[in-house]
């Protein structure tokens, strides 16, 4: 238990992928597709200074996707041993022969297959080091950091300290093999603190990096956390009324991912995207652009090729305003009459997917402080919640907290509001684009301004 | 046999074994979960059984207890070395002089799902013929549906639980969803709609024999709600009554008092209920029980994941907060019986969590409920929702609702959010019906990254203001 991840690791995961590729092909696939990840992870958490969970583990997981006579099955496993491998292979088998077949299958052409790829700088061999006591002593470290910011801190939901390490092989019947290592430390905190009748207000905060060196220190990341929480302090509705929004960026993150959900090969040959016909067409305002591009170093979305063996791939999405391209993997591609954007990833199953790496909103010229000052009366939105998107129609409506912004000045704490406007709108309106992009996430935006929207309070 | 894994072979003397090693260095309690899991999904688009994906989960959860304090490792290899490695692990959490586990005294779980009949073991060809029939249905209930996509997933989960303290016991759980997700699209206007409708539980192939929970049905109300908002109109922003449908709209509950429930916030004193037992939280209208004896229910649960035989809860009693969902590590700290401790799987500790949870009958009808409002808002159907346990705001996501004008329901509404938050909410229980119905079977609750499935229900329930968030302001 607790082995590390290191080229040993990858070198078995290819050769496990090879082997079932192999057996695939020889029980009648005529494409076979194995990715296979051998992962361990350490998670510290503390509460109030104690320990309350520290989990260790080393984890498998493969997937094999087949096709045969124009039908397609996927099948999973956790099960290393000879036995195990050769059920998946039973299983993919005897279910391809109950689907129906897809004239439109496709795989990839062996000759776009990618042969080298760049070091994306996305493994830190030394996570290894952090064990279960130093990975408590950090969590205590940014813990105490949020409790010591204000006297009103009176609780912790904890602070939890977690790494991965993980070796990633793709092995396909048409001649790709490759793998690369990846880790990822996070630390985060969640501080308490008490408001009048009875409620609680807290606001957590992290930072994730795939390199130690990158990360925020412990006492960084609990003073954020502290500060944030007690900023809520005091919040209550407003009235219902149409205000500029100013969306920070952990808000307008989740307003990006949205969006992605409507451009995804998937969404646009379903019909179920407000986007599907849109393409070339205004989608936002000028001042937007967002590229989702895998090959940033060190990015927490980073690949060095896509899940079908594809070169990685800059890829413009919105071009100031404009929708430019959707992301498609080989199948989606082929069903619109297009070529795949190198977009694909595979599911737990090995089913190719699209999927996003680093999917960024450019940053814009203004510091976010400047936005704030030129914005009289607003809403500046830290927070949301729910679930209220439609994809098909792109009706946005979420609940949100942030502050009121009056004479250009973040104000009074705001709660249990909800804002709302359809996609096109939203997109379309903004109009004030921050400098402060900051890459924690694969989903990222600067700070931005929707010049109108409906908060809905009393 | 769920996977590959003889839980036959997992007797007394090696979970004595398991369980002393992992209480080497002392330690309060400790439990070990076995899981074998099989699930097998079908995807039916564009009028074919486009993939089938099968799947294979197995391995052991090892969990020691000192204090406050777990430790927790897990192997998915289930041989002697690696399984003993996992409780070494996991018992480096403690740091004394070794303790021994009771000798396993086996129990026998009652049973409360389909276990006769399992769907894994029917002919995939069944299963196939269900998705067609929907995918037909669908498409023959209007000319504006465009797309139709139609998915059956099942599972069989094996689980052997074994603790310190005796605990020895087995059970099988399955469990089947079944969903339609429809397009429509309007030549004439260019607008697009979705709608979904779905269902399952712990149930056998005869489930779609029942009335309501066939697959005709499912993909007629799938159609129905998306060729039905292709209609809707803008919703109102603002303060008002709103009247909750029965079933679906116990969802409110799940997330508006029922996670705030959860007795682990309320020993770390993170949620607004902390402190409030025998305390009046809900109009005296509201009684909340949690129940996960409900035959075949999706929530429903023989034992918990802590081994413990899971019996009926009463949460709120005519308006007072009377108890709290326990799991053993908070049954010691409030001094009672648990029997909620849940998890996603063996890679995860368990927590207190929700089964069926649903709000109880009130004196009204449903029509008069409807008949008393003269503006407000009808909620049918729900996307989903969330809640910030530390104060009780929660939101929620309508994908079916309605205006209600002079006590009559009228046109459709889009891009609705009810945003409250839940002690406020439920004093504002001011009307309850009769009708009480318990979702078909489809929520999936998150906690802490862990999905669980659970159950919902409520009668028709009015609320006398909560605040919509639509896109047009009066």
């Amino acid at each position: 238990m607790g082995s590390s991840i290191s080229q040993h690791e990858l070198d078995k995961a290819l050769e496990i992928a090879r082997s079932v590729v192999q057996e695939a092909i020889k029980r009648g696939a005529e494409v076979a597709e194995v990715e296979a990840n051998l992962s361990a992870n350490l998670s510290s958490k503390v509460r109030l200074g104690e320990v309350e969970l520290i989990e260790q583990a080393n984890t498998f997981g493969l997937g094999l996707r087949i096709i045969k006579n124009q039908r397609t099955s996927t099948a999973f496993t956790n099960d290393t041993t000879a036995k195990g491998l050769r059920a998946v292979v039973d299983d993919v088998v005897t279910l391809a022969s109950y689907t129906e077949p897809d004239p439109l299958l496709t795989t990839v052409d062996p000759a776009e297959l990618v042969r080298t790829w760049p070091d994306l700088s996305l493994f830190d061999p030394s996570l290894e080091m952090i064990d279960a006591d130093a990975a408590t002593q950090l969590a205590r470290e940014a813990e105490r950091a949020a409790l010591d910011v204000d006297a009103r801190i009176t609780n912790s939901e904890g602070a939890s300290l977690d790494r991965m390490e993980s070796a990633k092989a793709l092995v396909t019947s048409g001649g790709f093999e490759g793998g690369f290592l990846r880790s990822q430390i996070s630390l985060s905190v969640s501080p308490v603190a008490d408001d009048v009748a009875n409620k609680k207000r807290t606001a957590s905060f992290f930072d994730a990096r795939r390199h130690r060196s990158a990360l925020m220190t412990a006492t960084e990341i609990g003073r954020e956390a502290g500060r944030r929480t007690v900023a809520k302090l005091g919040a209550t509705k407003i009235e219902t009324e149409e205000l500029p929004v100013i969306f920070h960026p952990d808000a307008g993150r989740s307003l990006l991912a949205l969006l992605y959900s409507c451009i995804a090969g998937e969404a646009i040959y379903r019909r179920q995207s407000y986007l599907a016909d849109r393409e070339g067409t205004r989608v936002a305002s000028e001042a937007v652009t967002i590229i989702d591009d895998p090959l940033i170093a060190e990015g927490p979305g980073s690949r060095p090729f896509d899940g079908e063996g594809l070169a990685s791939r800059r890829n413009v999405v919105v071009d100031r305003g404009s929708l430019s391209s959707f992301l498609l993997d080989t199948y989606s591609a082929h069903r619109l009459g297009k070529k795949s954007t190198a977009s694909a990833a595979r599911s737990a199953s090995a089913l190719p997917s699209v999927a996003p790496t680093n999917f960024v909103m450019s940053q814009g010229p203004d510091a976010p402080s400047c936005i704030l000052e030129d914005t009289r009366r607003g809403l500046y939105v830290t927070s949301m919640m729910g679930f209220g998107f439609n994809a098909a129609t792109g009706d946005f409506s979420r609940g949100a907290e942030g502050f009121l912004i009056e004479d250009g000045h973040l104000g009074r704490a705001v709660s249990e509001i909800t804002i709302g406007l359809n996609f096109d709108d939203l997109w379309g309106r903004i109009d004030r684009v921050g400098s402060d992009l900051d890459l924690r996430t694969r989903f990222a935006t600067p700070t931005f301004r929707v010049a109108r929207m409906i908060v809905a309070g009393r | 046999m769920a996977g590959d894994v003889d839980f036959d072979s997992i007797d007394p003397v090696l979970v004595g074994r398991l369980l002393s090693r992992a209480l080497d260095r002392g330690g309060d309690y400790a439990d070990l979960y076995f899981q074998a899991r099989r699930s097998t999904s079908f995807s039916f688009e564009d009028g074919r059984l486009r993939t089938a994906t099968c799947g294979v989960s197995i391995g052991l959860g090892v969990r020691v207890q000192r204090g406050d304090a777990t430790g927790y490792a897990y192997t998915e290899a289930l041989d002697d070395e690696a399984m003993m490695a996992a409780a070494t692990t996991a018992g480096r959490i403690a740091a004394s002089t070794s303790t021994s586990p009771a000798p396993p005294r086996a129990l026998t779980p009652p049973n409360r799902y389909a276990q006769e009949h399992r769907t894994t073991d029917a002919p995939s060809e069944e299963k196939r013929s269900l998705l067609a029939r929907a995918d037909r249905a669908a498409r023959a209930f209007d000319a504006r549906v465009t797309r139709v996509t139609a998915s059956l997933t099942e599972e069989d989960k094996e689980i052997l639980v074994a603790s310190s303290d005796g605990t020895f016991v087995r059970d099988r759980q399955p469990l089947l969803r079944f969903g339609v997700h429809v397009i429509a699209e309007d030549p004439k206007t260019h607008t697009r709609q979705a709608g979904s409708s779905g269902g399952g539980g712990r149930v056998a192939l005869d489930y779609f024999l029942l009335p309501g929970r066939t697959p005709e049905h499912q993909a007629r109300e799938a159609a129905r709600i998306a060729t039905v908002m292709l209609d809707a109109k803008e919703a109102p922003a603002g303060e008002l009554p709103v009247v909750l449908g029965a079933g679906d709209s116990g969802i409110l509950l799940h997330e508006a008092v029922g996670h705030g429930l959860e007795a682990d916030f309320n020993r770390k004193r993170t949620s607004n209920y902390t402190d409030r037992i025998g305390q009046m939280v809900a109009s005296e209208l509201v009684t909340v029980v949690d129940d996960p004896t409900f035959a075949q229910g999706r929530g429903t649960i023989n034992i918990d994941d802590e081994g413990v035989i899971a019996k009926p809860a009463r949460l709120i009693d005519r308006g007072r907060l009377v108890g709290y969902l326990q799991d053993r590590q908070t049954a010691r700290f409030f001094g009672t019986e648990s029997g909620r401790g849940r998890r996603e799987s063996f890679r995860c500790a368990p927590m207190p969590r929700m089964t069926n949870t649903v709000m109880l009958h009130g004196p009204h009808s449903a029509e008069e409920i409807i008949e008393s409002v003269k503006f407000g808002v009808y909620a049918k159907r729900f996307s989903g929702g969330q809640v910030n346990i530390s104060n009780g705001d929660f939101v929620f996501s309508l994908t079916e609702s309605y205006l209600i004008e002079d006590g009559k329901i009228t046109a459709p509404i889009r891009g609705v959010n009810l945003i409250g938050n839940g002690p406020e909410v439920l004093a504002k229980v001011d009307m309850l019906a009769a009708d009480v119905e318990v979702s078909d079977g489809i929520w999936t609750c998150g906690k802490e990254g862990q999905s669980v499935p659970v159950g919902v229900g409520c009668p028709t329930t009015r609320i006398s203001a909560i605040t919509v968030g639509g896109t047009k302001v009066s």
